[in-house]
């Protein structure tokens, strides 16, 4: 177990490199290199990071389905690891999308939050997956664990086009997606939502792989400590 | 562990269990009166609270109704697995050679029967406390709540599975169910209130997302409720 781990250091290390590189040009894309909008000016900025952390916390979840998915079928330990790993890392992105939504919203709208159709279901699914996560660390055995939460996991999943379809239809005020319709970002801004999506998107998957890596180890520990206890207990009879 | 051949079939399977439940409950009345006065308790405080004009509750009316009744509801949906706790009897039901889904319907159903009970008394009181004359809507105020009931029941119960296998479950049922009913939460106050206004008239958007809420729960119940009963 141990010598598994050291081969994955380098490529975790060269991992690390490119994704904080693409950051920092993330970064820069969006302060910088990017032109400034015309009615909302140097706010507009944020955007680059709020939808993209949006987009990438919708995408954790959905490895978060597959791992529950995978892991009512198979009963293979690594799918539970996969999803707990996806939640965490989900959740992270899914608070970098609530806090930075009304720090745009209050200069723009004039109010820091509104029960709209994106923001009341972004904070519908942060709610769900805190209580996915509350759920685990209240189950001590790891097999129900796993299977608990996968079930809770994939009714929260499906919970999400409901909850975003019904505040739909009960009132919005989120400024439609106009990414990729006429009138919407300038080519520059468009290239640079996408490398900023890009770039969150290669650290949501280091994150959950360096998680998951973490959550195999604790295994292997757990499982260390069960062999040497039961090896104790033979050698005092 | 392999299971035997289900000598019974569901549909028998899961009379049988929602017979059970409504036997142990009709022995004692316990949950069913503890929930009635609970879910009349939050209506009646909600008058204090916001003190309404007649006009006030047409508006608010529905959601103090709705609210009242998921109150109710998240904590009496607990009891269906943990009171199998005390003498074991979950693992004796689990051991039956039937498919371990009729086990969650039987419970299902019964909760939705105690709910709709929980309904009948309190409709009628809301109505007299709060000045909103129901009779002229009953028909189809009796469809969203039905609607909605059985969404509440079909989640509730598999979460209360889910929860009474944690520690602090009481605590911890309502903290998963509420959220997860926000969509259903939001369509029957929608359509209740619809009802309640001076048109009268059901919103049918509403009723789509109840029935489409009803109809995922249920088919992701089906197919992964049974994982929850594994020993």
């Amino acid at each position: 177990m141990a010598t598994e781990t050291k081969n994955d250091a380098a490529p975790q290390a060269v991992a690390s490199i490119i994704v904080a590189a693409m950051i920092g040009a993330a970064i820069y894309g969006a302060f910088i290199w990017a032109p400034t909008e015309k009615t909302m000016g140097f706010l507009q900025r944020i955007f680059y990071f709020h939808a993209a952390s949006g987009e990438v916390m919708l995408l954790a979840f959905c490895v978060v389905f597959i791992g529950n998915i995978g892991y009512l079928m198979r009963r293979k330990p690594e799918w539970d690891w996969l999803a707990t790993s996806g939640v965490e890392v989900g959740l992270v992105f899914n608070t970098i999308s609530l806090v930075t939504g009304p720090i745009w919203a209050k200069p723009a709208w004039g109010i820091w939050w509104d029960w709209d159709a994106r923001l009341t279901s972004t904070f519908v699914l942060w709610i769900l997956y805190i209580s996915y996560l509350l759920l685990r660390r209240l189950i001590e055995n790891p097999e129900k664990r796993a299977v608990v939460s996968a079930v809770f996991g994939v009714f929260a999943f499906l919970d999400v086009p409901l909850v975003y379809f019904s505040i739909w239809w009960w009132r919005t005020q989120h400024p439609p997606p106009l990414i990729f319709k006429s009138g919407g970002l300038s080519p520059e801004m468009l290239k640079v939502f996408l490398f900023s999506m890009a770039a969150l998107s290669a650290l949501m998957v280091m994150m959950i792989w360096r998680r998951y890596k973490l959550e195999s180890l604790r295994h292997s520990v757990e499982e260390l400590r069960i062999e040497a206890e039961y090896q104790n207990e033979g050698g005092a009879k | 562990m392999k299971r035997p051949a289900q000598s019974v079939g569901l549909t028998r399977a899961t009379c049988t269990v929602f017979a059970k439940e409504l036997r142990v409950e009709f022995r004692s009345f316990e949950l069913l009166t503890s929930t009635i006065v609970f879910a009349l308790i939050v209506v009646f405080v909600f008058s204090f609270a916001f003190n309404p004009s007649p006009a006030d509750s047409r508006r608010f009316g529905a959601g103090f109704l709705w609210i009242a009744l998921l109150f109710a509801s998240s904590l009496m949906l607990q009891p269906s697995f943990t009171r199998e706790r005390t003498n074991d009897t979950l693992a004796a039901l689990v051991l039956a050679p039937i498919d371990p889904f009729a086990i969650i319907a039987g419970k299902l159903f019964a909760n939705f029967f105690f709910l709709v009970c929980v309904e009948l008394i309190l409709l009628p009181a809301f109505s007299v406390l709060y000045n909103v004359p129901l009779l002229g809507v009953i028909g189809p105020l009796a469809g969203v709540m039905l609607l909605g009931t059985f969404g509440i029941a079909t989640v509730g119960t598999v979460f209360a599975a889910i929860s009474s296998q944690a520690r602090m479950r009481e605590l911890l049922l309502p903290l998963l169910l509420l959220p997860a009913l926000v969509p259903l939460l939001i369509a029957c106050t929608g359509a209740t209130m619809g009802l309640l206004g001076e048109t009268a008239e059901l919103p049918f958007s509403w009723l789509a997302v109840m029935i489409c809420f009803d109809l995922i729960f249920f088919t992701a119940a089906w197919l992964f409720g049974g994982f929850l009963l594994e020993e």
